[in-house]
């Protein structure tokens, strides 16, 4: 299903200009208050310090005090705050630092935040912004490394975007502050230090539209956040021995653009799903049932799941990397798609 | 007076494994995460003194100072800051998880406050099975703010509970000072809430520190029920790391200050005077622990890393 609220405003600027995904967000998240005055920013150490990723850098010295919200370490009381302040007409952007940290306030993102508009028979809206940082690959062990989308995403209410990289975070912050729903950012803490072209002026990115990031014949590769930046390098690895892959970037994972995928799988035949999250009970897995309800006919063999094993995240440097995926078991899936048939 | 000593030695053995690692980290051997305990030994020390192996404690993302005044090995710990096979967690947990049942460590813990309810869990089940040993729970001032902090405590005294509970009050959470998320001044006015008594203490003062904790150990271990000590406290060190301060959070001075009142100086120039030790003796308790932490970490440096062939191990038991 696909909701889109607002077309894209991106104009081409003349000389592109490189800026690292956190700062996108945050130059995304600056032009969103600016534009709105009932968009504000509480978190711990959000303010005075600017995040502990730099995410909410220098917006204290534009925002003041008012707008910027330094809060006690109470995930549970910070999410309601943003709730009943959404729910009374502000725009409320609540950080979560790590995202392993919902487990804490779970009730009010899961019972109250969802599901408010819905039972109040939707007379109130919940425009509630919680961004977060999720993901392995820093060493940052079993509580603060995951990548935990399909809660979320399972849950009717809530909107989840996963930027993979700096100019999606942009756009898709602007997009997610302006939306009336409650939406979770899912930063990648790994991309947070990577540079891409982001325009100057303020711009959305429709929440719910897959973005094709690689056209190719062969297989489509449905990636996932930072899982988008491996599966180009495996298609690039792919195009030198002659296969050419197609990228796709949900972008969404919450609403999903089936759509987009659908319409690549009747021209490719082939779909390998990838996340960083555990395999079981995994985006992939939904991505691949509504594939098989509504493309089966065109499948050339089953569709392809990779993603972590079904474990907590570990902390040896060497343990997490066979844990996450990466472009050489992408480029190994799409080959062992292609043996068959 | 022995347990000057004993105070002594476990302060010294925090500080030795904490600065070494601190090294280790600037010198890029170490992945994740490394918050630092330098600074709060002296409530490590004071309360393991008055636990026996059988109590349990449940302890912060700070953890290492609890872990090594329990008694955790050297050898495990660092072996587990390397992520080798040998570590405390198999090299699966890393700085923020160390663990040792035998000692009755029941964990470090990645989410503030978290281990607050484990802990009156632990003291549940001891009184369940009819044994006489406490729990006892760490947490900074910030970790008061968590609800978990708050029904753990409301828990453990309405089922009156051998549970103690130490709150290592350094002043800040992360970047935050005290002042900034909460408007009281003492932590410790937080256990009235719940009906349980409290005591500070000079958390510079291993002695202070350990007197508080054998009374309040001694109490629950009676079944008196749960009580709560609040050791005003600093650590030199940033919030995570060694150094790198984006923003001045605190001030040179401040840290100065708390730095004069250094818990080992306190406590060696206590001994000297009192005649309980000799510079010599004192000196050869560093020497020692140096020793044995060069010998540490010679072992986890050639141990072998986990096989990513066992990543699945220990998802389930049986
Ligand atoms: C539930 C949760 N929220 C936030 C964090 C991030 N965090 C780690 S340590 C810390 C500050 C803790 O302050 P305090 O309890 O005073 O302990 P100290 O660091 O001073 O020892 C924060 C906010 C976390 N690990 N878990």
């Amino acid at each position: 299903m696909t909701t889109t609220t607002e077309a894209p405003a991106v104009t081409p600027v003349a000389a592109p200009r490189k800026l690292s995904y956190v700062k996108a967000f945050n130059e995304g998240l600056a032009q969103a208050m600016r534009e709105d005055e009932n968009v504000f920013v509480a978190g711990e150490d959000v303010a005075g310090y600017g995040g502990v990723f730099r995410m909410f850098d220098n917006l204290l010295d534009e925002f003041g005090p008012r707008r910027m919200i330094d809060t006690p370490i109470s995930e549970a009381a910070l999410v309601g705050l943003g709730v009943g302040a959404a729910a009374r007409g502000l725009r409320p952007v609540v950080d979560l630092m790590f995202m392993d940290f919902i487990g804490v306030c779970l009730d009010q993102i899961v019972n109250q935040a969802a599901k408010m508009k819905y039972m109040f028979g939707g007379a109130l809206s919940v425009p509630l912004t919680i961004t977060t940082a999720s993901g392995a690959g820093l060493g940052a062990a079993a509580q603060h490394s995951q990548s935990l989308e399909a809660w979320l995403a399972h849950v009717p209410g809530l909107k989840v975007v996963m930027p993979c990289d700096a100019y999606t975070a942009k756009g898709l912050t602007v997009s997610a502050i302006r939306d009336d729903n409650p939406v979770v950012i899912m930063l990648n803490k790994v991309l947070l230090g990577s540079a891409g072209e982001v325009p100057e002026e303020i711009y959305g990115i429709p929440l719910g539209q897959a973005h094709t990031a690689r056209h190719g014949s062969d297989v489509t590769v449905i990636a996932l956040g930072r899982m988008v930046g491996e599966a180009l390098a495996a298609a690039d690895e792919l195009a030198a021995e002659g296969v050419e892959i197609e990228v796709i970037d949900p972008r969404t994972v919450q609403p999903l653009d089936t759509e987009t995928m659908f319409a690549s799988v009747r021209r490719t035949n082939r779909v390998l799903v990838v996340h960083e999250a555990v395999t079981f009970g995994g985006l992939g897995a939904e991505i691949a049932a509504q594939i098989q309800d509504s493309v089966f006919d065109y499948l050339d063999a089953p569709v392809l799941r990779i993603g972590a094993p079904f474990s907590p995240v570990p902390f040896s440097p060497v343990l997490e990397k066979a844990y996450v995926p990466d472009r050489a078991r992408i480029a190994q899936g799409c080959r062992r798609l292609l043996e068959r048939s | 007076m022995q347990i000057i000593k004993d105070l002594h030695e476990r302060m010294v053995r925090i500080r030795l494994f904490e600065t070494e690692a601190g090294k280790l980290m600037e010198a890029g051997k170490l992945p994740g995460f490394l918050h630092l305990y330098v600074g709060q030994e002296a409530v490590a020390a004071g309360v393991m003194a008055a636990l026996r192996d059988d109590d349990q404690i449940t302890s912060t993302h700070r953890g290492h100072g609890h872990a090594v005044a329990k008694g955790v090995g050297f050898r495990e710990m660092y072996a587990e800051l390397y992520g080798r096979v040998t570590g405390a967690c198999l090299g699966r947990g890393g700085s923020m998880h160390i663990n040792d049942l035998a000692r009755g460590m029941l964990g470090a813990n990645g989410i503030v406050g978290a281990g607050v309810p484990i802990a009156v869990g632990a003291a549940f089940a001891a009184r369940y099975k009819g044994e006489d040993s406490v729990a006892v729970t760490f947490f900074g001032d910030g970790a008061t703010n968590i609800g978990a902090w708050h029904e753990g405590a409301n828990m453990a005294a309405i089922l009156g509970l051998p549970v103690v509970f130490v709150c290592e009050n350094n002043g800040y959470a992360e970047f935050t000072p005290q002042s900034g998320h909460m408007l009281l001044t003492d932590v410790a006015d937080r256990a009235a809430a719940y009906g349980m008594p409290s005591v500070i203490v000079d958390g510079m003062d291993a002695v202070a520190v350990h007197r508080a904790a054998a009374e309040a150990v001694e109490r629950a271990r009676a079944g008196a029920g749960p009580m709560m000590i609040e050791a005003k406290t600093y650590r030199y060190f940033d919030h995570q790391g060694v150094k790198g301060l984006r923003h001045p959070y605190r001030s040179d001075e401040e840290v100065a200050e708390w730095k004069a009142r250094d818990p080992i100086d306190l406590l060696e120039a206590r001994a000297i005077a009192d005649g309980t030790a000799t510079r010599a003796e004192l000196d050869d308790v560093w020497r020692r622990t140096r020793d044995e932490i060069a010998e540490a970490i010679a072992y986890a440096e050639a141990s072998p890393l986990p096989d990513p062939a066992d990543l699945l191990l220990n998802v389930y038991s049986g």
